[in-house]
């Protein structure tokens, strides 16, 4: 498709896809190009890896969760990246990041031993390792509506005093399984325990990024086109009368 | 021995009571174990031929299958646990039917197909004299949560198994479980021949296998090593370039590159086993007998046509299933629960190209997570016809339209079971855990 015949191009970046993309995480990128070009615009996707120079145009940022060893081949890059990172998140570009790079967005992370790790701070999170894994099915209430994944983490995050979260638990354990907040939102940055992967499932949550993702690429507000949800509107409604009756 | 005597009668009760009513094949373990903790060590410890366990998150019940045919073809009497309960307590269940009160089974070696945790907790009651590792791939979630740990209950394994190993050289996490074996224990290796290393990233999970330093070490003479003639036929060759001879031509009842590397597999333990005893040619008939275990391609004669069943659990299980079904497309089903024995995380089906699905399509999907699994193959562009979670009302439907044409079901484990008791009450199958042994 020419440039001309779309909408316009929307330069997406995914953050490591080799060392955090687990459960699927990978779903949340394809779910984006597709949509892109099924609203009609022309998708440039971006794969990040370690060591590479960060792409020059960024209008959404994607990354997912991973296994020990693959945030620790990430922390050199990442720390490398940061300015360009939190310069992004200041201007309103969307991020959303999955369960490991969600932590590491947050300010810190305590392990068990009690060793801190500092993160990003693009979100006020501080995340403590425990022993205790929170695993299950999630149904939360977010801006977006009801949303519906699934988590899988031995971190117990808190929110500081004014970050809000992603969503309210209805059904599942969230950031702690005490406070039943979800997840943590700073004006276009998401970060989320919910893998599923979250996108597919709950396209209204999808478009809103992708609607803040155009509006910074185009200059334009969105233009969506005439997307046939059914099936995604299917599993989640059923998910959550499965979960929350 | 007292203890081990009562425990294997109630063992044997429970196993009866189960059998009666056509349930689970654990159960009755459960039972004696609780009577005799050490039930296992007491029946299992001491068979002259040794005690070789089966592990890794892939193709287990058919190397399984395949070790036990060929140690029988050579004369062997080998007790196995042959339903595919692959937990201990499926052990001492298998055990209860064959041995006597005395506890001890009318065999000169053992082979276990166990899960990477529970052949870990076996061996603290029977030390393994041989383990057999095959693969890691991403399975069970819940259960063992990150694939580096599961690697690493694999090198455990390796490092408590008294006389040899046979290891897996083509998977960087398997292979590495060779440097902890103790010292003395014979180490060998199974893989693929060079002409087709290419076709390994299809068997794996590409997200998950970073670009590490691991490479491929040059095959040494203890070595086995699986060169396919063509998509059916293939020789095993006895050390690098066969120089201790071949196996073959062979060609297996089950389809698939994944079978092939199962035969290798086992073909390296048996020779491992039987040493200067072990009969390339009484090898190769044996593996060409070996029939698909239940769930894996098994073919059921439904009004005259064939109906597949093909159980996929995990995203290498089901990529290997699709590639290797895939080249032949016929009237598919895919049916996904979300039960704890299916793993409750459906995010995996995203780590699963289902590309080679869209000449054809997808009849229906079916399921707890139908309109999950509807959705994935509409972000890979694969036309579903049809949505139906409900899974009696949905094989009638798949059956109903199909013409007397071929037809497959890709299904999770607990569809499958019901799926197979639905089918087995139309068809007159045998039940599950009651199949013909060999």
């Amino acid at each position: 498709m020419s440039e001309e015949s779309t909408k316009g191009e929307v330069h997406v970046v995914h953050l490591y896809p080799r060392e955090m993309s687990i459960y699927g995480d990978l779903g949340n990128t394809r779910a984006m190009v597709s949509r892109l070009t099924r609203h009609g615009y022309s998708p440039v996707l971006h794969q990040h890896h370690p060591g590479a120079p960060f792409p020059e145009q960024a209008h959404l940022v994607l990354g997912g969760g991973g296994q020990d060893s693959g945030q620790a081949r990430v922390e050199a890059d990442l720390e490398v990246i940061a300015p360009r990172l939190s310069e992004l998140a200041a201007a309103g570009t969307p991020m959303l990041m999955i369960c490991g790079m969600y932590q590491l967005f947050g300010n810190a992370f305590v392990t068990v031993e009690g060793k801190r790790l500092p993160g990003l701070g693009i979100l006020d999170v501080t995340t403590q390792g425990n022993a205790k894994r929170m695993i299950g099915p999630v149904v939360l209430s977010t801006d977006f509506g009801d949303v519906v994944g699934y988590e899988n983490h031995s971190g117990s995050t808190r929110l500081g005093s004014g970050q809000a979260p992603f969503g309210t638990v209805r059904s599942g354990f969230g950031n702690n399984g005490e406070d039943q907040t979800e997840g943590a939102r700073t004006g276009n940055v998401v970060g989320t325990y919910l893998h599923g992967p979250i996108l597919p499932a709950n396209p209204a949550f999808a478009d809103a990024l992708i609607g803040y993702a155009a509006e910074l690429a185009t200059g334009r507000p969105f233009e969506p086109g005439t997307l046939d949800d059914a099936f995604a509107d299917q599993a989640r409604t059923r998910q959550v009368r499965r979960l929350v009756g | 021995m007292l203890r081990t005597s009562a425990a294997i009668a109630a063992g044997k009760l429970a196993r009866a009571v189960a059998r009666r009513r056509g349930g689970g094949s654990a159960m009755p373990g459960l039972v004696a174990e609780r009577i005799d903790p050490k039930i296992l060590g007491h029946a299992l410890g001491g068979l002259p031929g040794g005690i070789v366990v089966v592990s890794g998150t892939n193709g287990k019940t058919t190397t399984t299958r395949m070790l036990v045919a060929l140690l029988r073809a050579h004369g062997h009497s080998v007790f196995t646990n042959p339903t595919g309960s692959n937990f201990t307590r499926g052990v001492i269940s298998a055990l209860l039917g064959e041995v006597g009160l005395r506890g001890r089974p009318v065999a000169d070696m053992a082979v276990l197909e166990l899960d990477e945790a529970h052949a870990l907790k076996f061996a603290d009651a029977v030390t393994p004299t041989h383990a057999l590792l095959l693969n890691v791939a991403r399975d069970q979630l819940d259960r063992f949560a990150e694939i580096d740990h599961t690697a690493k209950l694999l090198a455990q394994l390796a490092s408590r198994t008294s006389t040899g190993v046979v290891i897996n050289r083509d998977d960087s996490f398997v292979a590495r479980s060779a440097d902890g074996v103790k010292t003395g224990v014979r180490v060998d290796y199974f893989g693929v021949d060079a002409s087709i290393a290419h076709r390994l990233p299809e068997l794996m999970e590409q997200d998950t296998r970073l670009d590490d330093d691991y490479v491929v070490p040059p095959a040494g003479a203890g070595d086995v090593l699986l060169k396919p003639r063509d998509e059916r036929a293939f020789d095993i060759l006895l050390g690098a370039d066969g120089v201790g001879g071949s196996v073959g031509p062979v060609e297996l009842k089950q389809r698939g590159l994944a079978a092939m590397i199962n035969a290798t597999a086992a073909t390296a333990m048996a020779r491992q086993l039987l040493g200067g005893s072990f009969d390339p040619v009484r090898a190769a008939s044996a593996l060409a007998s070996v029939t698909a275990p239940f769930g894996r391609g098994e073919v059921i004669d439904a009004d005259g046509a064939p109906l597949e069943l093909v159980l996929v659990k995990n995203p290498a299980g089901f990529t290997v299933a699709l590639s290797t079904y895939g080249s032949t497309p016929v009237r598919t089903m895919i049916a996904i629960n979300d039960n704890y024995a299916d793993g409750r995380d459906v995010s995996w089906l995203y780590d699963v190209s289902f590309e080679s699905l869209r000449t054809i399509g997808v009849a229906l999907t079916s399921g707890v997570r139908a309109y999950d699994m509807a959705l994935r193959l509409q972000y890979d562009e694969v036309a579903v016809d049809a949505v139906e979670p409900d899974l009696a009302a949905a094989l009638d439907r798949f059956l109903a339209a199909r013409d007397g044409q071929p037809a497959r079901i890709f299904c999770t484990y607990t569809a499958m079971m019901t799926l197979r008791r639905i089918l087995a009450e139309r068809y007159d199958l045998p039940a599950f855990g009651e199949e013909a042994t060999s």
